[in-house]
């Protein structure tokens, strides 16, 4: 279905090719996972199969790329769009019209299908994907699952062979990611679609996937073929298959089921090992706040919030999209007055203090790091940091430096790859050194080795005083981070406890090694990795 | 007789419809300053947007414009008070320190405030506040995004621009909005350089997004069909630019009294012929379809001729009784116009003549909620 003979891709002005010799065939019927670290040129690829480069992108294509047979030299993505249908990153960026059977016809209209054709396709593709209740609500007012199944609704009323989609989870709490996933096996098994998706989220998807395209990046060959292969010596792996390396199974178990249904000898095994030592905290407290009542107009966001955030402990916030995270976060950094209640951080109101002043008090990355970004160079960034936070010059880019070494500074703050723009966001609020430290959806982007940075990061901060409050959707992180773990739904604090005490029960937040080795409290492999040779020196 | 025909089957009428409607009523409007038929055609788009609206979130668009009406009004009366040249009338309702300012300027600030000056600013500004009403109302019960869906192929890509436009400003406007909340974060209380700061990364943003979105057009298909020689698709664009300018300059002529007659009706019609042939010549060679096009049947007929009507009512009335619409003088009762009254009460029909909207969401097979008695006014 697709063929891409020795591809090769050099954007205009780049030193080097993103891509060079993929050689690479999908068969009908396939659902192909592209896993590379960021900037590898995952999206490069998805977008060389209809053409967007480098028909839209500019840059030069070396070899041919064939889809059904149209070469993408002399067809462009307008007219590979019955047969490709591309879902981009962001769902709501790629839409053009403003409910959501209006955006399930415009592909259609775009062919000049007939009216009668157009009305029996939307039938059918609202039922198919679950959309009949909101077929004419406005497409900005659907939650994030709902929106990515409008992308990927409005690409396949044109009845296209291939869908190409770009993470199409990355912003989707667990539950919607399953239903959105659940939706691409389906039409992989029902339509036989061929279905080519990148995503970071390994664990999420990798079970699905009929075959692995490893993009090893720095000029290293593409590597692709079965999915245990392919992960076997990956530098990105899900947990369950770093579990399957560390417990030396084989073959690699990559779902959550064939790793239960050989893990019996090493529950075993582990249960004699001695418990993973996790840190319990009780320091001083640094944020608070009891019955915080926020609302929105007439719609309460927080129903009565009671919690207390100590010095040198890191705390996950977890929930649904819209149960009401962000506005705790914004409740806490002064953004949102309590409607009623209290909120407190070192013992004053965030609401009632000057910007330079909470600053002090108080930080927060919020979701789009690059919101707080505004100087034309990284250098400029972290002077203009200092003179905010009224601090010694060269402050910021010391931390910057320590987060994320070797950085030339006058790169642009954009060209900077996903992780390192979030370090140094991260280095510009802690420049003012706040005790509380606030992160909304830290990992959106991130690969694995920028995740286990963060981790790494965030573990010293709470070591150096800092308390933590992540708001997140990323179970593995939150296990591999986190000490205690706030659940918060429909504006109510419905958990808050010790992080395996709240996870390992719960069917949504459980990371895949708690689902593998439950009842036993495991959560991450190294855990796991730690008592098995603590084992193997007491056994002997 | 097809259920679109009948004013009773629920369904959401014909953007278009409504904006006739609407134009006719603000072309009422724009021929008087008697305060009786404006304030006429205010209630009568008021009670039609509360008997008609939805609860889309354009249809609260009415309540902003009916604000914007009286600030209008406001500013109207007050720079009148503040800046008139002369007192205007003999009764004088009070009078405000004033500025000596130069002579030969042609201004004065405060002084001597008449009654007579008082109430002709607010006749004008109700004129205003009046055709502001009418768009009001216009925007409240027809989409502009969804008329827009009904432009005629050869202006699609046109259409297309003003609903990504459409898209574009409240999205900048939020963005706007958070990137302001996140300078916050850096203890930045706003200040010298915080348009600066802010300009950047909103700018940028935006680009990213019609850069994403162009890609997503492109990748769906967008101008695909539309492949011809540049001969006939620049005879289309002349031809229907020609046309629009026709009708353009048409219309100024008819309102502008003192322009010559040749300038009104003839080129009107003219513009419109032109118009008409390129909007088919390119309507024929776009390969483009309609998903549901919005029906276009008798009560959007009902609908659009109400307007026309009180329009075709008012103006017929101004010319036969000018002295009752124009008002001699100002602190006199305004006299009520027979024939304009009854013109601007068609203009009521709708609210019963236009199809109700279908209620969202109710479940299907459930009892039927008794039918609304319409009691005409």
């Amino acid at each position: 279905m697709i063929e891409l003979h020795d591809v090769g891709v050099t954007y205009a002005d780049a030193a080097r090719p993103v891509l060079t010799g993929v050689a690479l065939t999908i068969p009908e019927g396939e659902l192909a996972l592209v896993v590379g670290r960021t900037g590898s040129g995952k999206s490069t690829l998805l977008r060389t199969i209809n053409g967007l480069v480098p028909h839209f992108s500019g840059g030069t294509l070396h070899g041919r790329v064939l889809v059904d047979g149209r070469d993408t030299r002399t067809h462009r993505p307008r007219d590979l769009a019955d047969i490709v249908g591309y879902v981009g990153q962001d769902p709501l960026a790629g839409f053009v019209t403003d409910t959501v059977e209006d955006e399930l016809a415009y592909g259609m209209e775009s062919l000049g299908l007939s009216t009668d054709v157009m009305r029996k396709r939307v039938e059918e593709t609202l039922d198919l994907l679950g959309l009949a209740e909101v077929r004419s609500r406005p497409v900005v007012g659907l939650s994030g699952g709902q929106q990515q199944r409008v992308a990927i609704g409005s690409v396949l009323t044109t009845h296209p062979r291939v869908l190409v989609l770009d993470e199409p989870t990355s912003a989707l709490d667990p539950v919607a990611a399953e239903d959105v996933l659940a939706t691409l096996q389906r039409l992989v098994h029902d339509l036989g679609l061929t279905v080519v998706l990148a995503e970071h989220r390994l664990e999420r998807v990798v079970q699905y996937a009929d075959r692995v395209v490893l993009l090893p990046g720095e000029g290293r060959p593409v590597r692709h073929g079965l999915p245990g292969d392919v992960l076997a010596d990956s530098p990105v792996a899900p947990p369950v298959v770093e579990l399957g390396r560390v417990a030396g199974w084989s073959p690699l178990p990559l779902s959550v089921r064939d790793a239960r249904r050989v893990a019996g000898p090493l529950r075993e095994r582990l249960a004699g090992a001695p418990a993973p030592e996790r840190r319990t905290t009780g320091g001083r407290t640094v944020a608070s706040c009891s019955g915080l009542v926020v609302s929105y107009g007439r719609t309460p966001a927080l129903r009565g919030v009671t919690t207390r955030l100590s010095a040198g402990e890191v705390v996950a916030l977890m929930g649904r999209n819209g149960a009401g995270k962000s506005t705790l976060l914004k409740a806490l950094v002064g953004m949102k007055r309590p409607t009623s209640g209290r909120v407190e951080v070192d013992g004053l109101a965030p609401a009632g203090l000057r910007p330079a002043e909470l600053t002090r008090h108080v930080g927060m990355v919020p979701q789009v790091a690059s919101d707080l970004l505004y100087a034309s160079s990284v250098g400029r960034e972290c002077v203009q940091a200092d003179r905010d936070a009224r601090v010694e010059p060269g402050t910021t880019l010391d931390l910057f430096g320590r987060l994320s070494p070797g950085v030339t500074l006058d790169h642009h703050p954009r060209d900077l790859s996903e992780g390192q723009r979030l370090t140094l966001a991260l280095s510009v609020v802690l420049a003012a050194r706040p005790p509380l430290l606030l992160l909304d959806e830290p990992t959106r982007g991130l690969d694995y080795a920028a995740k286990h940075r963060l981790v790494e990061i965030l573990r010293d901060l709470a070591e150096a005083g800092h308390a933590v409050l992540l708001a997140t959707h990323d179970v593995e992180l939150v296990a591999e981070v986190a000490d205690r773990v706030l659940v918060i739904a429909d504006g109510d604090l419905v958990a808050d406890g010790p992080t395996a005490e709240v996870v390992v029960s719960s069917p949504a937040f459980a990371p895949q090694i708690a689902k593998v080795l439950a009842p036993q409290q495991w959560l991450t492999p190294t855990e796991v990795a730690v008592a098995l040779t603590s084992t193997e020196q007491v056994a002997p | 007789m097809r259920p679109e025909h009948l004013p009773t089957f629920p369904r959401s009428l014909h953007p278009g419809a409504w904006w006739l409607w609407a134009i006719g009523l603000a072309a009422a409007a724009s021929r008087t300053q008697n305060p009786v038929p404006l304030l006429m055609i205010v209630a009568v788009t008021g009670f039609v947007v509360a008997a008609r609206r939805g609860d889309a979130p354009w249809a609260r668009s009415y309540v902003a414009f009916l604000k914007l009406s009286l600030v209008v009004i406001a500013m109207r009366i007050l720079f009148q008070s503040l800046l008139s040249t002369g007192a205007q009338g003999p009764t004088v309702l009070f009078t405000l320190p004033s500025l000596p300012l130069p002579e030969d300027s042609g201004l004065k600030l405060g002084g001597v405030v008449s009654l007579e000056a008082v109430l002709r600013a607010f006749y004008e500004g109700l004129q205003l506040a009046t055709i502001l009403c009418c768009f009001g109302a216009a925007n409240a019960l027809g989409s502009a995004r969804r008329l827009l869906r009904s432009v005629p192929s050869a202006l699609y890509e046109i259409g297309v621009a003003c609903v990504i436009a459409l898209t574009f400003a409240p999205q900048l406007v939020g963005d706007a909005a958070r990137i302001r909340a996140a300078h916050r974060l850096r203890g930045q209380s706003g200040g010298a350089g915080s348009l600066k700061r802010l300009a950047m990364p909103v700018l940028e943003g935006a680009l990213e997004r019609s850069v994403d979105l162009a890609a997503a057009m492109d990748a769906r298909g967008y101008g695909r069909a539309t492949d011809e020689g540049r001969v006939a698709r620049r005879t289309t664009a002349v031809l229907v630019f020609g046309g629009l300018l026709g009708v353009c300059v048409g219309i100024y002529g008819l309102l502008d009294a003192t322009a010559s007659t040749w300038l009104g009706t003839p080129t009107l019609l003219m513009g419109l012929a032109l118009a008409a042939v390129g909007l088919h010549l390119g309507g024929r060679r776009s390969g483009r379809t309609t998903y549901r096009p919005d029906p276009w049947a008798l009560p959007e007929w009902l609908v659009a001729g109400s307007g026309v009507l009180a329009a075709v009512a008012v103006c017929v009335d101004v010319a036969l009784h000018p002295a009752s619409f124009f008002l001699a003088s100002v602190t006199d009762l305004p006299p009520v116009p027979p024939l304009a009254t009854v013109g601007i009460l068609v203009g009521l029909l709708p609210a019963v003549l236009a199809p109700p909207l279908p209620v969202a969401g109710a479940p299907a097979g459930a009892p039927d909620a008794p039918d609304r008695v319409e009691v005409p006014a």
